[in-house]
């Protein structure tokens, strides 16, 4: 009994948050065009900021990047993003940034 | 027979003489649509769109200026294109891809010269306004041999162009008077990270916003013996800057009387500053972190957008009183303003919902509202007859 209630309660859940991770995604997508292209390029390929393609962060581990987007880097214009990105926000950035543009 | 044929010829040709009318561009302007490389010709008597002219390139960050006859828009995009573009034939004349990445430009008082900023290599180029040739080439050296970016270009009286460079806190006056022999004069402490810089509407006091240090630095330009002088010292000190999402522009910014009112940086605060001490003399609460404070051309009030997440929001300030008196959602990322020549109206891009509102500037209300794609920068011809745009 306990088990089937748990697997509608799945049932109802996980869908919606699938949803809602993907919608999460395409938001993810456009700040990173609009907004870390303000400074960094539209195309990401640099700005007041340096560009940010695969290429030019392949020597940047995901520890280092996960630490300047949620801290921003004192000294420099880079905000940190903690107050707007969770943690997983940031992760899913990251992946972002190591995937070519289409 | 053959008489009668040739003159239903004349008669035709000169009946599609007649086609085109007439049109002057005062009434006109481009926009730019940032993610598809395109720019719209509209124009704000009947507050219409007249055309898209596409292949431009990257145009996330671009700008305009425009030719002393108002009839070539010349745009500065981001991937270094700089492209002349025919207003009324509303096509491409020229388009040249002069640097890797560039941030703006400016052209001079005699309308000769086109110069552009970019961040790499890290320079000025100017080019002949006629035929988009180089010019002279002023790469932005600093230190050990390196560039730096160069912002906060504009022109100056005595065919003349100012800019900074954000990597070596330093100021560039360049007199072009001689096309041939460029006069550069170096003012090498500008102070930390200079992200952009503007002029006063007369042309005399060149100011360059510091991301990295409290205050700002003024040029005057008619005692450049004088050198930089630090105005606004200890702005925001004490307290603790915001994270800052989206650098404040210095174009635009307003001037009222003796007054001048600026984006605070990191801070939800319009600057008050006086125009003979420089010294601040107030603070305008708002909002969010200032972009763009632009004054209605009658310098009665004072428009504001914010930086993201709070782009979706404009404040209209009173000059007079200094408060703020209306505050209007428009949609996500209201990213720029542009008024009408004489203000009665103001054109405003709303970028995430593909869409430019005119608004009536005393009753508040949108007028119209045109589809446009992804738009930033609205510009219009009028600009043409100011210095500093």
């Amino acid at each position: 009994m306990k088990t089937s209630l748990l697997i509608i309660l799945l049932a109802l859940v996980t869908p919606a948050q699938a949803e809602l991770t993907q919608q999460r995604l395409q938001e993810l997508k456009h700040l990173l065009k609009h907004d870390c292209g303000s400074c960094h390029g539209m195309t990401l390929n640099g700005g007041l900021g340096p560009a940010l393609l695969p290429g030019s962060l392949k020597d940047k581990p995901d520890e280092l990047l996960f630490v300047t987007i949620r801290e921003g880097r004192h000294g420099t214009p880079m905000p940190p993003w903690k107050s707007l990105l969770s943690d997983d926000d940031i992760k899913s950035i990251i992946k972002l940034l190591r995937t070519p543009p289409e | 027979m053959k008489k009668l044929f040739a003159i239903a010829l004349i008669l035709g040709s000169l009946n599609a003489c007649s086609i085109p009318t007439l049109r002057a561009t005062g009434d006109m302007g481009l926009i730019i649509e940032r993610a598809i490389g395109r720019v719209q010709v509209v124009e704000h008597s009947q507050n219409t769109s007249l055309a898209k002219i596409e292949g431009l390139g990257d145009l996330s960050h671009a700008s305009i200026v425009y030719s002393r006859d108002q009839r070539y828009g010349y745009v500065f995009g981001r991937d270094g294109g700089l492209t002349q573009v025919d207003i009324l034939e509303q096509k491409i004349v020229k388009r040249v891809i002069q640097s890797g990445n560039s941030i703006g430009g400016a052209i001079s008082q005699d309308g000769s010269l086109i110069a552009v900023s970019n961040y790499k290599p890290g320079g000025v180029k100017i080019f002949a306004t006629r035929t988009l040739e180089l010019v002279a080439d002023i790469p932005a050296v600093y230190g050990d041999n390196k560039l730096s970016k160069t912002v906060g270009l504009v022109d100056a009286p005595g065919q003349k162009f100012v800019f900074s460079l954000y990597d070596a806190g330093e100021t560039w006056v360049v007199d072009m008077q001689d096309t041939h022999k460029p006069v550069i004069t170096k003012f090498t402490n500008t102070g930390s990270l200079p992200y952009d810089g503007l002029i006063t509407p007369d042309g005399r006091y060149y100011i360059a916003g510091l991301f990295g240090e409290d205050g700002m630095a003024l040029l005057d330009l008619w005692h450049l013996e004088k050198g930089i002088q630090r105005i606004m010292p200890g702005y925001g000190r004490g307290r603790e800057p915001l994270p800052v999402y989206k650098m404040p522009h210095l174009e635009g910014w307003a001037m009222a009387g003796n007054r001048v009112f600026m984006p605070a940086v990191g801070q939800h605060e319009v600057v008050v500053a006086d125009a003979t001490s420089w010294k601040q003399v107030g603070s305008i609460p708002v909002y969010g972190q200032p972009i763009f404070v632009m004054t209605r051309p009658d310098n009665r009030q004072m428009w504001v957008n914010f930086a993201h997440p709070r782009n979706d929001t404009i404040q209209v300030i009173d000059v007079e009183t200094m408060q703020v008196i209306k505050t209007l959602k428009p949609g996500k990322a209201v990213l720029h303003m542009e008024f009408t020549p004489r203000g009665e109206h103001v054109w405003m891009s709303v970028r995430d919902e593909d869409r430019v509102d005119i608004l009536d500037t005393e009753s508040f209300e949108v007028i119209k509202s045109l589809t446009v794609d992804k738009p930033s920068g609205i510009f219009f011809t009028n600009r043409a007859q100011k210095i500093g745009l």
